[in-house]
């Protein structure tokens, strides 16, 4: 099914979500990958707290190349979230509710997804010139000595992701290479 | 007659070639996708591919990198013997030419200078650099900025005697459907086969750079990349791995003699990015 989505997630729309979904999503994305999982981790387990409020939100595991003069971001395609797994569970129990990305996710990921009613979606690996051009804005908001890995916030206007793992835990990939 | 060259116009020569191959998809990889779109029978999939085209339409047209991940760059020298170098020291040259390469053509930077401390470089560098000395007096240069999507995703394996050709073809295959999506198919597989445990990893970088689909000049080699092309296609992992029979574009396997003992075994994937530019100076 094709579908457009606002952002942040509802937990209607995440309800209505199915493995194999074509989504356009509309709205703010956050922007973390390895070096910003591990310094949230970090933070969380010395007891403090994140640099923006996660609960309700979406990240895209994404690290841009630099933008050109005029534009709003460089190629922007998703990065393998396989590599975010460890830190996902604790994530996703502080309330995130939607990931993008590109590859499988291990049990762990998958259980706590469906513990807290969360998507995860991906975007076409590769695709980052293309996926530039639905970024409409983008902000530094944290860790901007990590360059192109601090976290950003984005908004997005109909960007294409696919639904790979829905909230009841069914896995797109899983289907089909068994 | 000894040439004489600078390691200026080498670095900027680099320089050049890291933009271009970042930027512009070989017309070798862009056929092989236009054929892999021809052929897709899933509709997704062909939405994929179509997605992929127009991607390279863009990065093309508007001077945005093709994938965000613009690699660590992959330079092969094949330096002819008759050369000379001057004007400075080569290794330096060629990543003064990866510096200005990635951060004039905006690059992303994405290189640590420890593997465990993880400090990024902040310029790209250092450059992966694999020289060979040929005869003659020319210099010619590759640069393969490499994605690590599918890095990640390659395999070595020190396969027995024993294991024969058919124990390649299942590593191999077993190898991309591990990867499954991770690495961003449709792959290229650059395998290497035979050497020693560096020397199968190398042929399996180079066979990376070969022009796509070109098919092996040894007949049982060139037998082998056929079948098991069909093989990963079967596998039906397909574009961004949502199923699909664009698993993988080609099958590019480079052979060495090796030791009575041993059957070494590289696979290097790459995913449709397949980025590589060449110059002779
Ligand atoms: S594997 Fe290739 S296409 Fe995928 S993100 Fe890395 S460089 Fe880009």
């Amino acid at each position: 099914m094709e579908k457009h989505i606002r952002l942040p997630l509802t937990q209607e729309d995440i309800g209505g979500l199915r493995a194999g979904d074509y989504v356009y999503l509309t709205g703010e994305l956050y922007t973390a990958r390895d070096a910003a999982h591990k310094r949230m981790a970090e933070t969380l387990c010395a007891g403090g707290t994140l640099p923006f409020e996660i609960a309700g939100q979406t990240i895209y595991y994404m690290g841009p190349s630099p933008a050109r003069q005029g534009h709003v971001i460089g190629s922007a395609g998703p990065t393998t979230a396989s590599r975010m797994d460890k830190y996902t569970p604790r994530l996703l129990d502080l309330g995130m509710k939607g990931m993008v990305g590109k590859g499988r996710r291990s049990p762990e990921v998958i259980a706590a997804m469906r513990r807290n009613q969360a998507v995860y979606f991906a975007a076409v690996g590769g695709a980052g010139a293309l996926l530039s051009k639905c970024i409409k804005k983008a902000e530094t908001v944290a860790y901007e000595d990590l360059g192109t890995e601090a976290v950003r916030r984005l908004v997005v206007e109909e960007f294409p992701v696919i639904v790979v793992i829905d909230a009841e835990g069914t896995d797109l990939y899983g289907n089909l290479s068994g | 007659m000894i040439r004489e060259i600078s390691v200026k116009t080498l670095a900027e020569a680099v320089c050049e070639l890291c933009i271009q191959a970042n930027h512009f998809l070989s017309p070798d990889m862009r056929n092989a996708l236009a054929r892999a779109a021809g052929q897709e029978t899933s509709p997704l999939a062909s939405r994929i591919l179509g997605q992929l085209e127009e991607n390279l339409q863009i990065a093309a047209e508007e001077s945005i990198p093709i994938c965000q991940d613009t690699g660590m760059a992959v330079v092969f020298l094949k330096i002819g013997q008759d050369v000379h170098f001057f004007d400075g020291d080569l290794t330096e040259a060629v990543n003064d030419g990866v510096r200005r390469g990635y951060t004039e053509g905006f690059l992303r930077k994405s290189v640590v200078g420890d593997p465990l401390l993880r400090q990024n470089t902040g310029d790209n560098t250092p450059a992966i650099l694999h020289c060979s000395i040929v005869p003659g007096n020319q210099v010619e240069i590759t640069v393969a900025p490499k994605g690590f999507g599918s890095e990640n995703m390659s395999r070595i394996f020190m396969l027995k005697p024993a294991d024969g050709t058919e124990g390649v073809k299942e590593a191999i295959v077993q190898t991309v459907a591990e990867a499954g999506p991770n690495a961003c198919p449709p792959l290229v597989v650059g395998v290497g086969i035979g050497g020693t445990f560096e020397k199968a990893a190398l042929l399996a970088k180079e066979a990376l750079t070969r022009e796509t689909g070109a098919p092996s000049e040894l007949p049982h080699v060139c037998a082998l990349e056929a079948e098991l092309l069909e093989r990963i296609n079967a596998l039906q992992i397909g574009p961004a791995g949502l199923g699909g029979n664009a698993t993988a574009l080609a099958v590019h396997i480079n052979t060495y003699a090796t030791h009575i003992a041993g059957l070494p075994l590289a696979v290097n994937l790459c995913c449709h990015v397949n980025r590589h530019a060449s110059r002779v100076l």
